[in-house]
């Protein structure tokens, strides 16, 4: 039982970066490997910034600053210069690795001496674990609500026309190029959001903490798509959110279970590769129906 | 309103698979003029639809809409005077996207998108209104996405919110090849309708030579990627297929080998 509110809280501040993989994955239709390293940036960056003394709000600002600069490289790397969206995505990760070297200074930040949003605001009578549940729910419904108003503005429809039907959203006067880079834009900064809140909750920002962030995602959306469905964008949006805190709750039942940690990433992809591979299998069954049907 | 002066445009040039598209072709649009565009495959009808479209530069030569020079411009800049419907139903509109959205974001074509809402309830009369003239039933379900309509439903909206700003020209790239004959008719009968009643400026590519003889008040024919015939007013309305062909034959030097082109 006492598992319950790690794992929802867990589940809430991934559930940004889980957004963030939504909407390139989903909207734009690109699979952006940027998110490996954009999270950890969000990380580092509000973890230099925490160590240099500054307070939580703006530090997690210039995270989410920092994730959208590293979007923009991606963005103009596969638009402007014409590299392959997965390419690009994966050029932008690595550099970002040396990046966030050179932002920490070392490997590993710890943060557990200092004052994060969560210990800053806390409330008197709640315990360490209450106020990240509650930070989170608050962080992840402004930017649900901030994010259901702008892809719902002309410049939000032109983003996921972009994703929809490229030829379509030209032949109206709309510069694909820009819109894909706002697109990544807004995805790494939530994914650098993310990256910040996970640190100041586990007490430490890590260069590696970045590795399988994308698998972790794309799990979190397709979770999502599948148990709480896709009909609106707004439904999209909750399903997202609650498809992370799901996938935090398999992760905490197969740990519990017994799992050795070691092989979390191997079920996460394998998870993945399976739900990734449903609409085949689905489509296959539904041609057996169909050809038995005639037979009969 | 269209000045096409003396473009070419080679495809892969200096390889093995270089194709030289289009030959010095010029082509003056007067406003209000419906040009049909025919020709074999290989042609150049779709590479100097293109050209216009911008969706490539051209090597040499000029276009100019309405007194403006658009040979550099991007295809997206374009598109503020140019309406489009292509060949492929599903090209011209968002499949997951709501007829609704589609129909706002044809609203604003060429306008610089803004942080207003997308679907503004004040806009909701207007587009309905748009809908029922198309007369299948659109209207009613305004927040069905496109993609579940058919491909003739989606080729009569595309070519609704190709018209819906008014475009100085109107590009429609054989827009009912890909329909059954019924529902090419209708949505034949339909740009008829619309381009006519408001007089706009139009390019038609058609593989069919009736349809080309039987819309707009002018005819061209391209012939390995330049214009061969260019026929309008009394003369046009009095052709028959078998005089295109005579015709075809003595400007060519050669027969008419496009079955395609034939058998339509």
């Amino acid at each position: 039982m006492d598992l319950i509110i790690p794992t929802v809280s867990q589940g809430l501040l991934w559930s940004l970066m889980a957004i963030g993989v939504y909407i390139t994955f989903r909207v734009l239709d690109i699979a952006d490997l940027t998110v490996e390293g954009s999270f950890p940036l969000g990380a580092a960056t509000a973890a230099a910034c925490l160590l240099a003394g500054w307070s939580p709000i703006p530090a997690m600002l210039a995270a989410g600053f920092a994730g959208m600069l590293s979007g923009v490289v991606t963005g103009i790397l596969c638009t402007k210069l014409k590299i392959p969206a997965l390419l690009a995505g994966i050029l932008t990760m690595i550099a970002l690795y040396s990046v966030n070297l050179h932002i920490m200074g070392k490997a590993n930040l710890s943060l557990l001496q200092i004052d994060t949003i969560f210990s800053l605001y806390a409330v008197p009578d709640f315990t360490a674990a209450t106020m990240i549940l509650l930070v989170g729910a608050v962080v992840v419904i402004l930017t649900g609500v901030l994010c259901y108003w702008f892809f719902g503005t002309e410049i939000g429809a032109a983003i996921r026309a972009t994703g929809c039907n490229p030829h379509m959203i030209r032949a109206n006067g709309i510069n694909t190029d820009n819109t894909i880079i706002l697109g990544l834009l807004i995805s790494n900064a939530l994914v650098a959001f993310s990256g910040a809140l996970v640190a100041q909750a586990n007490g430490f920002a890590d260069v590696g903490m970045g590795v399988g962030t994308i698998v972790i995602g794309l799990a979190s959306v397709i979770i999502g798509e599948v148990l709480f469905g896709t009909r609106s964008f707004k439904n999209c949006l909750i399903s997202v959110i609650l498809g992370s805190i799901v996938y935090r709750a398999v992760i905490a039942i197969v740990l519990q279970m017994g799992m050795p940690p070691n092989d979390l990433k191997l079920f996460t992809a394998i998870l993945v590769a399976i739900a990734l591979s449903m609409p085949l299998f689905q489509a296959k069954l539904k041609k057996r129906g169909v050809g038995q049907y005639v037979k009969d | 309103m269209l000045k096409i002066e003396n473009i070419s445009k080679t495809f892969n040039p200096k390889t093995i698979t270089e194709k030289i598209a289009l030959r010095g072709v010029s082509l003056h649009l007067k406003p209000g003029d419906f040009v049909t565009v025919i020709g074999g495959n290989g042609a150049g009808k779709s590479t100097l639809m293109n050209s216009i479209a911008g969706t490539f530069r051209v090597d040499t030569g000029k276009i100019v809409i309405d007194g403006e020079d658009i040979t550099k411009w991007p295809e997206h800049k374009r598109a503020k005077y140019i309406g489009r419907v292509f060949q492929d139903p599903m090209m011209g509109t968002a499949a997951n996207m709501q007829i609704e959205e589609n129909m706002a974001i044809a609203s604003r074509r060429g306008r610089v998108p803004t942080l207003r809402w997308s679907s503004a309830a004040e806009q909701r009369e207007f587009i309905r209104e748009q809908l029922k003239t198309l007369n299948l039933g659109l209207e009613d379900r305004l927040e069905s996405k496109v993609g579940l309509l058919s491909g003739g439903q989606r080729q009569a909206l595309t070519l609704l919110m190709a018209t819906l700003v008014e475009p100085k020209l109107l590009l429609l790239d054989e827009h009912t090849a890909a329909l059954d004959p019924k529902t090419a008719a209708q949505v034949l009968g339909l740009t008829n309708e619309i381009v006519n009643k408001r007089k706009l400026t139009t390019l038609m590519i058609t593989h069919n030579m009736r349809d080309a003889l039987s819309c707009g008040n002018r005819l061209i024919m391209m012939h390995e990627g330049k214009i061969l015939i260019d026929v309008g007013g009394e003369e046009k309305k009095n052709l028959s297929v078998k005089d295109l062909l005579e015709m075809f034959e003595r400007a060519a030097g050669s027969e008419m080998n496009s079955d395609a082109l034939l058998l339509s």
